[in-house]
């Protein structure tokens, strides 16, 4: 198992966003969190990653529990993330971005780069231009791009979707599909659940804090449950 | 940056002629930016050239017909441009909004006057102890304070410089209300400052020449990096591996450690301060000269920190109305210019964001900021 999160709870002041929730994502794997607004995903997702600090509970990384660990830190022993609402360096170029993912690396980046731009074409096309004036679909690029140039064995996602035009989501999630087949676990958040369970090896329904629901995506896709909730009840 | 090849397009602004000079300071900073390194240094040469003959009596009688030109050079003058540049580290460089940096002007000051004083340390000695304790304090201001943001940030801080200025009112030690007087003049290589602000204003160019060298060489490094994107996005910045806290200390120790430099001259010039020498307006008015400047922008900070030091210096004759008639133009250069006199087309270009990282096609969904200030207000 490369990450295990063992019943968390995390505070926002006095209220409680997460109340005892548990999740496992073995490598390889695409495992998504859906649910509705407030359910708990992004909080899930910056425990995870170290910006939110967790009330009891822990998260174990590779075996190492790493509750305690800032986030920082937990970048550099592979855990990658694409934040909420992008977080794109307004005025960094792309190329500056995407070198922010390295900071922390001492080794050669020329490969990792090229591959970033072989992803996202767009972007090498756009190196040089600022990210704050780069359209919405671009910048979510960039934050993947960027995350991946941190090397992660785990990638988390938060809502890569968002705001984005149907093609340009379809799209998205070829990407994420490339590149989990190159190698790298991704815990993906979606609102757009129909599409994310499609691409997930499995998935976990989240309400007001808690895991009420686990299985294989597909399976989900068919739960009545599931479909009325979250997939537009057909 | 890599010089022309980066194309750090901005959003078009319309302008009209009334913004003429405003314009005109645009069209400098671009040439500035495509400028090849020997007009660079051209550049910097004439810039110290001018710094040294700008005492000249002719240049006095226009800029301060009713005061001594080259003591106000040196004060408000010169320290405002050094405690600019410091406070620009903290504010323009990490993002950090500091409203009590008059704390560490008073370390710096205090320090110089009180092992001067009172254990006969050398000038220099007690200089370099200045800066070093301001540095401390700023260290211990930070570490419990610096996990905090925006606004919550700005009230502790605020609170450090009242606390700083109320403990030495409240020392006797240190002189309590009445001060320090007879603070020793410095001396450097047998030669001894007197009354005469010309060796002053000299020791000021110099030092401010340095730390603009030492900003400049920081803003270049990775710090300066890290520093650049704590600024535009703290939480990403953590993701992508940055010790965000560590930069964020570092950032204020380095402001403190100038901001102390600037209390220890001007402590030498002064002979004699006290607490009131150091208030809260003081911090107040090197943000603004931050701000209207064009924060993080070294030619634009030094020039909003002239500004506000020789504004009120020029037109004395106006006697009250004059604070009045500087608010006013504050606030029109503000109405006028938002992002400052001379911002960089970088800091331009967070400033058009505005959303935290949303961008402005993005969608109506808040920054990653939000949800964090929100839990803090529920604490």
């Amino acid at each position: 198992m490369l990450l295990e999160v063992k019943d968390i709870h995390v505070h926002y002041g006095k209220i409680a966003a997460i109340k005892g929730l548990s999740l496992q994502v073995n490598e390889g794997e695409i495992v998504s969190l859906i649910g509705a607004n407030g359910a708990g995903k992004t909080t899930t997702l910056k425990t995870i990653s170290g910006l939110r600090p967790l009330s009891s509970g822990s998260v174990v990384f590779n075996g190492q529990d790493i509750s305690k660990m800032p986030g920082h830190k937990r970048v550099q022993l592979g855990i990658g993330q694409s934040p909420e609402g992008r977080g794109v360096f307004p005025g960094m170029t792309v190329q500056e971005n995407l070198l922010m993912g390295a900071y922390m690396r001492k080794d050669d980046l020329t490969k990792d780069l090229e591959e970033v731009y072989g992803l996202f074409p767009r972007l090498a096309e756009r190196k040089n231009q600022v990210g704050g004036t780069m359209s919405g679909g671009e910048q979510q690029m960039i934050a993947i791009g960027r995350a991946l140039m941190t090397k992660p064995k785990v990638l988390l996602l938060d809502e890569p979707s968002m705001g984005l035009a149907p093609m340009l989501i379809a799209q998205i999630f070829e990407i994420i599909k490339e590149i989990n087949k190159r190698g790298t676990t991704v815990l993906l958040v979606e609102q757009n659940a129909q599409q994310a369970l499609k691409l997930s090896d499995r998935a976990y329904v989240l309400e007001t804090g808690r895991v009420v629901k686990s299985a294989p995506g597909v399976d989900l896709l068919d739960d009545p449950q599931v479909r009325a909730a979250y997939l537009g009840g057909h | 940056m890599k010089g022309d090849e980066v194309t750090r397009e901005s959003t078009p602004v319309k302008r009209g002629g009334r913004n003429a000079i405003v314009h005109s300071l645009d069209r400098a900073r671009d040439w500035w930016e495509h400028a090849k390194v020997w007009q660079r240094y051209l550049v910097y040469i004439a810039l110290v050239v001018g710094a040294l003959i700008l005492p000249a009596p002719a240049i006095g009688q226009f800029m301060t017909p009713g005061s001594d030109w080259t003591t106000v050079l040196i004060y408000p003058i010169g320290t405002y441009i050094l405690l600019a540049v410091g406070l620009n580290v903290v504010v323009g460089q990490a993002g950090l909004l500091d409203l009590g940096f008059v704390a560490f002007f008073a370390i710096g000051g205090y320090s110089v006057a009180y092992y001067g004083v009172e254990h006969g340390w050398n000038y220099w000695v007690t200089v370099v102890w200045g800066i070093a304790l301001a540095a401390v304090s700023g260290v211990i201001l930070g570490a419990p304070t610096l996990r905090l943001r925006g606004d919550y940030l700005a009230i502790v801080t605020l609170g450090f410089g009242e606390i700083i200025r109320i403990t030495a009112n409240n020392t006797d030690e240190i002189g309590g209300a009445r001060g320090i007087p007879g603070i020793p003049h410095p001396d450097l290589f047998g030669f001894k400052f007197k009354l005469d602000p010309a060796p002053y204003y000299y020791l000021m160019v110099a030092a401010i020449v340095l730390v603009i060298i030492f900003s400049v060489r920081l803003q270049k490094s990775r710090v300066g990096r890290a520093w650049a994107a704590i600024r535009e996005d703290e939480d990403a910045a953590e993701l992508m591996g940055v010790p965000t806290f560590k930069f964020k200390l570092l950032a204020f120790a380095i402001g403190a450690m100038i901001g102390g430099l600037a209390g220890g001259l001007y402590a030498g010039k002064a002979v004699f301060i006290e607490p009131n020498t150091f208030p809260f307006i003081l911090s107040a008015t090197i943000l603004a000269a931050v701000v209207l400047g064009g924060s993080g922008n070294l030619p634009g900070v030094m020039l909003g920190a002239f500004l506000i030091g020789w504004l009120p210096e020029r037109f004395r004759d106006l006697a009250d109305y004059r604070i009045l008639a500087f608010g006013a133009v504050l606030v029109l250069m503000m109405a006028l210019r938002p992002e400052g006199l001379l911002p960089s087309r970088r800091r331009k270009a967070e400033l058009h964001e505005g959303t935290g990282g949303m961008g402005t096609m993005g969608a109506e969904v808040p920054g990653p900021d939000t949800d964090v200030s929100t839990a803090e207000a529920a604490k």
